[in-house]
C-alpha cells in the first residue's frame, strides 16, 4: 500500500503536489486554486486513507509551481494541505499552507448589508487573530472563523 | 485615496483625536469664519439623516463653504442603478470633500478608495460614524475637564448600538473604567469585551441600572432600547422599563456626573431629567457643530488654532 503511495507521487517528473486535504474539501481546493483552467497533467485522488484526516485528497499537477500565497489561499478551507514541490523526481522543498494576512477576492462577505455584496467589487478579509483563524471583512468589520468562510 | 479621510474613528491616533478636541474647542469660541471660502463640499446623504446632514451643512455655511449634495437617494441616479463607484467618480469632479452617508457597512471605506478627494463618513448602516464619536469626546471632554481616568456608564442597546461601540474604541487611549447595563439579550458583544480585555480596558457588566452604578459614574451615556431588536416581544414588554432615567436616580450622584444620550430618545430618559444641571445631551448635540467644523478643516488640510 505504501510503496503504491510512493509510486504516485514519485510518478511526477516536475510539478506540486498538493497533500493531506481534507476529502470533503477537495474540489472546492481544485476551483480556489484555478486548477480547472490549466491545460498540464493533472492527476486528482480522493477519499485516500490518512492516519490523521481519515480519508484526505490529493492533487498533483505537473509542469506547474504556483506562487505560494496562491496556494495559501486553500489554508481557509484545508488548513492541514501540505505542498511538496518536485524537480526531476525529487521533493526539493516541503511546507503546510498558512492563512495569509490579506486575503483578496476568494472569501464572500456573510452580511448581506455590506458594501462588497451590493457594488462590483473585490473582497478583502484580514486576519485579524491566526490562533482562532479569524478573518475580517476590510469593508464592514464583520468576522468569521477560516473555516466557516463562504469562498466565492 | 486621501489620507485625510476619516472614515472610522480607529484611522486617527490619540494625538490627532486631542488636536481635534482642542480645535472644537477654538471652533466653540469662534464658530462664524470665512476659511472655507472658495470651497465646495459634498453632502451625500444615500440615506435620509436630517439631524447629521443640518448639523454638516451648518458647519460648512459657517465656515464660509459652500455645499451642494442630496439628502435621498431616491432622487439620484443611485436609483436607476448607477454604482457607488461612480457617484463618487462623477462628484469628485466638483467637490473638495466629500461628507457621505450610505445604509450599506463598508460604503464609505470603498469610496476612498475610487477617489482622491477626502471622505467623510458621516454613517455607514450600523458600522461606523466617526463624527458622533468626535462630539460624544468633545462633550465628555468639556465637562470633565479631561478624558483620563473616568468611570463611564453605557445603558440600554448595548449590542446594536454603534455609538456605544465607538465610543469604546476612542475611550481606550485614556484609562477609562465602563460599566455596561443592558439586559441579557442586548449585551455588549463578545468581540468589544474581548477588545477590553485584550487592551486592559476595566469593565463591569450589570443587568440592573442600581443606584450604585449611577453613583460611581462620571458619565452615563442613555442608548435606546428598540422594540425591533427582540425576537420575543414578551422579553421587550420584561425589559422595556428596566434602562429608563429619571431625576429621582440621580440624587445621590457625582456632582461631575453628566447624562449623555445621542438622541433621539424616546423614554429612555424622563422628562424631569431636562431640567438638571447633569443632562447634558442637548448641548452635546450643539457640540456636534464645533466637533464637525474641527473634522472638515482636518480633512481639507486647513491649519486652524488650538484651544485648551
Amino acid at each position: 500500500m505504501s510503496s503504491k503511495k510512493e509510486l504516485a507521487v514519485a510518478a511526477l517528473r516536475n510539478g506540486t503536489v498538493i497533500d493531506r486535504i481534507p476529502s470533503s474539501v477537495l474540489f472546492e481546493a481544485v476551483r480556489i486554486l484555478g486548477i480547472e483552467r490549466l491545460d498540464k497533467h493533472v492527476t486528482i485522488g480522493n477519499n485516500l486513507d490518512s492516519k490523521e484526516l481519515g480519508t484526505k485528497g490529493i492533487i498533483k499537477v505537473a509542469d506547474t509551481f504556483f506562487p505560494e500565497d496562491v496556494l495559501n489561499r486553500i489554508a481557509l478551507i484545508a488548513p492541514t494541505a501540505k505542498i511538496n514541490i518536485i524537480r526531476d523526481f525529487e521533493v526539493v522543498e516541503k511546507y503546510h499552507v498558512e492563512l495569509p494576512s490579506t486575503i483578496m477576492g476568494i472569501v464572500k462577505c456573510d452580511n448581506p448589508k455590506c458594501i462588497t455584496n451590493n457594488e462590483p467589487m473585490r473582497t478583502r478579509f484580514d486576519l485579524i487573530d491566526p490562533k482562532h483563524r479569524v478573518i475580517r471583512c476590510y469593508y464592514c468589520g464583520h468576522s468569521v472563523t477560516a473555516s466557516h468562510a463562504h469562498i466565492k | 485615496m486621501n489620507p485625510d479621510s476619516l472614515v472610522s474613528i480607529s484611522d486617527i491616533s490619540k494625538e490627532e483625536i486631542l488636536r481635534l478636541l482642542r480645535q472644537a474647542r477654538y471652533f466653540e469660541s469662534h464658530p462664524n469664519q470665512r476659511i472655507l471660502e472658495g470651497k465646495v463640499v459634498a453632502t451625500l446623504f444615500f440615506e435620509p439623516s436630517t439631524r447629521t446632514r443640518l448639523s454638516f451643512e451648518t458647519a460648512v455655511n459657517r465656515l464660509g463653504g459652500r455645499v451642494i449634495g442630496f439628502s435621498d437617494a431616491s432622487t439620484t441616479s443611485s436609483s436607476k442603478g448607477e454604482t457607488l463607484k461612480d457617484t463618487i467618480k462623477m462628484v469628485s469632479n466638483y467637490a473638495d470633500l466629500i461628507v457621505m452617508r450610505h445604509h450599506l457597512e463598508g460604503a464609505a471605506r470603498y469610496a476612498t478608495e475610487v477617489t482622491d478627494v477626502p471622505i467623510i463618513n458621516a454613517g455607514d448602516g450600523a458600522h461606523q460614524h466617526p463624527s458622533q464619536t468626535m462630539l460624544d469626546l468633545y462633550s465628555i471632554y468639556k465637562t470633565q475637564g479631561t478624558l483620563d481616568n473616568l468611570t463611564i456608564t453605557l445603558v440600554g442597546d448595548l449590542k446594536y448600538g454603534r455609538t456605544v461601540h465607538s465610543l469604546l474604541e476612542a475611550m481606550y487611549y485614556f484609562n477609562p473604567t465602563f460599566n455596561f447595563v443592558a439586559c441579557k439579550e442586548l449585551q455588549m458583544p463578545a468581540e468589544y469585551r474581548q477588545f477590553c480585555t485584550d487592551k486592559g480596558i476595566r469593565y463591569n457588566e450589570f443587568t440592573d441600572f442600581s443606584p450604585e452604578v449611577i453613583n460611581s459614574s462620571d458619565i452615563i451615556y442613555m442608548t435606546r432600547v428598540q422594540r425591533e431588536r427582540f425576537t420575543d416581544i414578551m422579553e421587550y414588554e420584561k425589559v422595556k422599563n428596566l434602562y429608563n432615567l429619571n431625576a429621582a436616580m440621580l440624587d445621590d450622584s457625582k456632582e461631575n456626573l453628566r447624562v449623555l444620550h445621542p438622541l433621539p430618545r424616546v423614554n429612555e430618559i424622563d422628562q424631569d431629567v431636562d431640567d438638571s444641571p447633569k443632562a447634558y445631551y442637548f448641548q452635546q448635540a450643539k457640540n456636534g457643530l464645533f466637533a464637525r467644523q474641527a473634522i472638515i478643516c482636518r480633512a481639507l488640510g486647513i491649519d486652524i488654532p488650538e484651544e485648551k
